[in-house]
């Protein structure tokens, strides 16, 4: 006899995707694009993540940097095997995908306010569908600043995109911590360009993605600017072996990142990444 | 006969025989205590006679010795190396397999080989609760893992109330034993007296119901009945160990950067024994191979321990990388942010983690000692709240 939990949601073996697409953004990190072989796993919402299987090398939690009805764009950096092999894969390769897995951005709780969506290098890939989705409903939402940092010039991902997101009223501010001869424009950590951007902290909602310690000194810059620390939100990373809640691994004190992340508010946050080595 | 856990029956060995064959001849692997290897281990058992009849064990941290037993008991012992995760949360399992077609799709099955039906004899009630609490981690939540929820669906479980605790034993302050809670079949409990060795049997389940009806049994009297509750009672008297009576939830939340992590982590090699030995401890890595066609392809999954250093690889470097820091998170997690994850504590007392530390690091030492260290900070100088 068992009591198990009833309406639980089998934990699938990946469904067969097609890479329908490959753009090489920098030069380790590429965006690949997946249909559905058959049918299309349940819609993903901007934040969350699929688990991406390489055949045969294995698979890596993967943010969707695009949704577009079936297709799923991912954004990835080649580091390991697995996200090497993903990164390049070309046209017509298959892949496994599970999902979607995980939380996504809160962007209900940002209605009415201004925005500040903040990335620190590939950090921007789950940012993107954010951004699209708030500049699709112009409406909803006051001002929306979109604050970008990148290592170099030629770590900026989707460059092209960012003229697009300007022209519709988007105020898209761009630093780099080593700049090349031909850069222009500023230079330094990203928290340097929230002096520029517009919001009111009284009535601002906060997303950031980037390296942990980027996250940290930027919502802590946001907090004392006068952002209280549930208005911001966080996407964080942790090893991750099944999406599912099941391996143990995304565990950060009491929170299972697979499952109650990987975006996080920073209220929640922030006493849990003030532990070292936690 | 009523469902529940009113007394009802009284076996003899020969009705525990006939449950064992019986069980057996229903298609059932059966799993139970059995001495091999100078341990009592969990093993497939043919007959009444591989249990450990006349054997009981003598425990301390990093210390387990069998010992014989004049009484002839077959469950006058406290737990062994293994536990019931061995046959339900599997070392080694395939999930999945995924072929290469000649146009270059992929293909991918499912594990669909029938899960073993198994009949467990002789689970202890801290390890039925140690069930339940993996039946909360891998078969509920939002997804649900239907290779552990087959096998489980389909186990026989014959539970064996505590009368002989070990000295590492501590299932009082844990809520889980030495009396038996829900979630049996069958539920024994064994009596050695002037009158014979027979064991009171009380029915869990309609299925438990069913197989009962079937042995040689009869009803329960007043003595039998009456010994059995006294020798559970007498046990809970009995424990080894204790945990601090606080809410250890807190205390773990509070004692993050205690001192005693330090010392503790002078003793532990991090070799991650206390994870395989725990009844609960779920977490698992997964392993990709294919074959030298490289068009099949397999996904294992596999035990895995958070005292691993890749445990928490990042392409950063590991999140947790010193040993204070993954002692610190088994502690935590198992007594605390559980808790928070799952609904539950996820230690229920057995010992094993004591017993099976080759350093003998003992989980409820550690426990005392991060309250007495909050209790000194917080000036009051007392352990008890």
């Amino acid at each position: 006899m068992t009591v198990l939990a009833p309406g639980a949601a089998p934990a699938l073996p990946p469904s067969p995707y097609r890479v329908v697409g490959r753009r090489l953004e920098t030069s380790d990190t590429a965006t690949i694009e997946l249909e559905p072989v058959r049918s299309g796993l349940a819609p993903f919402s901007p934040g969350q993540f699929a688990m991406v299987y390489g055949f045969g090398v294995g698979d890596i939690p993967l943010s969707v940097s695009r949704i577009e009805g079936d297709r799923l764009t991912h954004t990835i950096r080649s580091v390991g095997a697995v996200s090497s092999r993903l990164a390049s894969l070309e046209g017509g390769a298959s892949v496994g995908v599970r999902g979607p897995f995980g939380t996504g951005w809160d962007l209900t709780a940002a209605m009415g306010r201004d925005l500040l969506i903040v990335a620190g290098g590939l950090g921007l890939a789950p940012l993107r569908p954010l951004i699209t989705a708030a500049l699709t409903a112009p409406e909803r939402y006051g001002r929306v600043n979109v604050l970008i940092g990148a290592r170099s010039p030629g770590d900026l991902l989707y460059a092209d995109e960012a003229e697009r997101w300007r022209a519709a009223d988007a105020r898209v501010l761009v630093t780099v911590d080593r700049p090349d001869d031909t850069w222009r424009g500023d230079v330094g950590v990203v928290t340097g360009l929230l002096n520029r951007a517009e919001f009111d902290p009284g009535a601002t909602a906060a997303f950031l993605c980037g390296p942990e310690v980027m996250m940290r000194a930027t919502a802590r810059d946001l907090a004392r600017r006068g952002i209280a620390a549930d208005r911001t939100q966080v996407s964080l990373e942790r090893t991750m072996h099944c999406g599912t809640g099941h391996c143990g691994h995304c565990q950060l004190g009491p929170l299972l990142l697979c499952r109650d992340g990987p975006v996080v508010r920073w209220d929640h946050a922030e006493p849990l990444l003030a532990v070292r080595e936690l | 006969m009523t469902v529940g856990t009113a007394v009802s029956t009284v076996l003899d060995r020969d009705g525990l025989d006939a449950l064992i064959t019986l069980l057996a001849e229903d298609g059932r692997t059966v799993i139970g205590p059995t001495v091999r290897d100078q341990a009592i281990v969990l093993a497939e058992i043919g007959s009444g006679a591989d249990l450990p009849y006349g054997w009981g064990v003598e425990l301390e941290a990093g210390h387990y010795r069998l010992r014989s037993r004049a009484d002839g008991a077959a469950f006058a012992h406290s737990a062994g190396p293994q536990s019931w995760k061995t046959y339900l949360h599997p070392q080694r399992e395939r999930q999945w397999t995924a072929d290469l077609t000649a146009d270059g799709d992929m293909e991918v099955r499912e594990e669909t080989s029938p899960p073993p039906s198994y009949a467990f004899i002789g689970v202890r009630p801290c390890d039925l609760r140690a069930i339940a609490i993996q039946d909360r981690v891998l078969g509920g939540g939002p997804h649900a893992d239907t290779r552990y929820a087959a096998r489980r669906r389909q186990a026989f479980v014959v539970a064996v109330e505590c009368t002989e605790p070990g000295a590492t034993c501590f299932c009082v302050s844990m809520g889980t034993g030495p009396a038996v809670g829900p979630g049996y079949d069958l539920a024994l409990t064994e009596v050695v007296d002037g009158r014979g060795h027979r064991f009171l049997a009380r029915v869990g389940s309609p299925e438990g119901e069913a197989v009962l009806a079937r042995l040689p049994h009869v009803p329960a009297d007043e003595e039998t009945a009456g010994t059995a509750r006294r020798l559970v009672e007498e046990a809970a008297a009995r424990m080894g160990r204790t945990m601090p009576e606080v809410d250890l939830r807190e205390l773990m939340r509070e004692t993050l950067d205690a001192e005693r992590w330090n010392d503790v982590t002078a003793r532990c090699l991090t070799c991650g024994n206390c994870t395989m030995a725990c009844p609960t401890c779920f977490c698992t890595t997964v392993e990709d191979v294919t074959d030298l066609t490289g068009e099949h392809a397999e996904r294992w999954r596999r035990w895995e321990s958070c005292f691993d250093v890749d445990f928490t690889h990042l392409s950063s470097g590991p999140v947790r990388a010193s040993p204070l820091s993954r002692y610190r998170q088994w502690l935590t997690h198992k007594v605390g942010t559980w808790h928070d994850q799952f609904d539950s504590t996820g230690c229920v007392g057995c010992g094993r983690c004591i017993v099976w530390c080759p350093v003998g690091i003992d989980i409820t030492e550690e426990a005392h000692a991060l309250d007495a260290e909050r209790a000194a900070a917080s000036g009051d100088g007392e352990v008890e709240r």
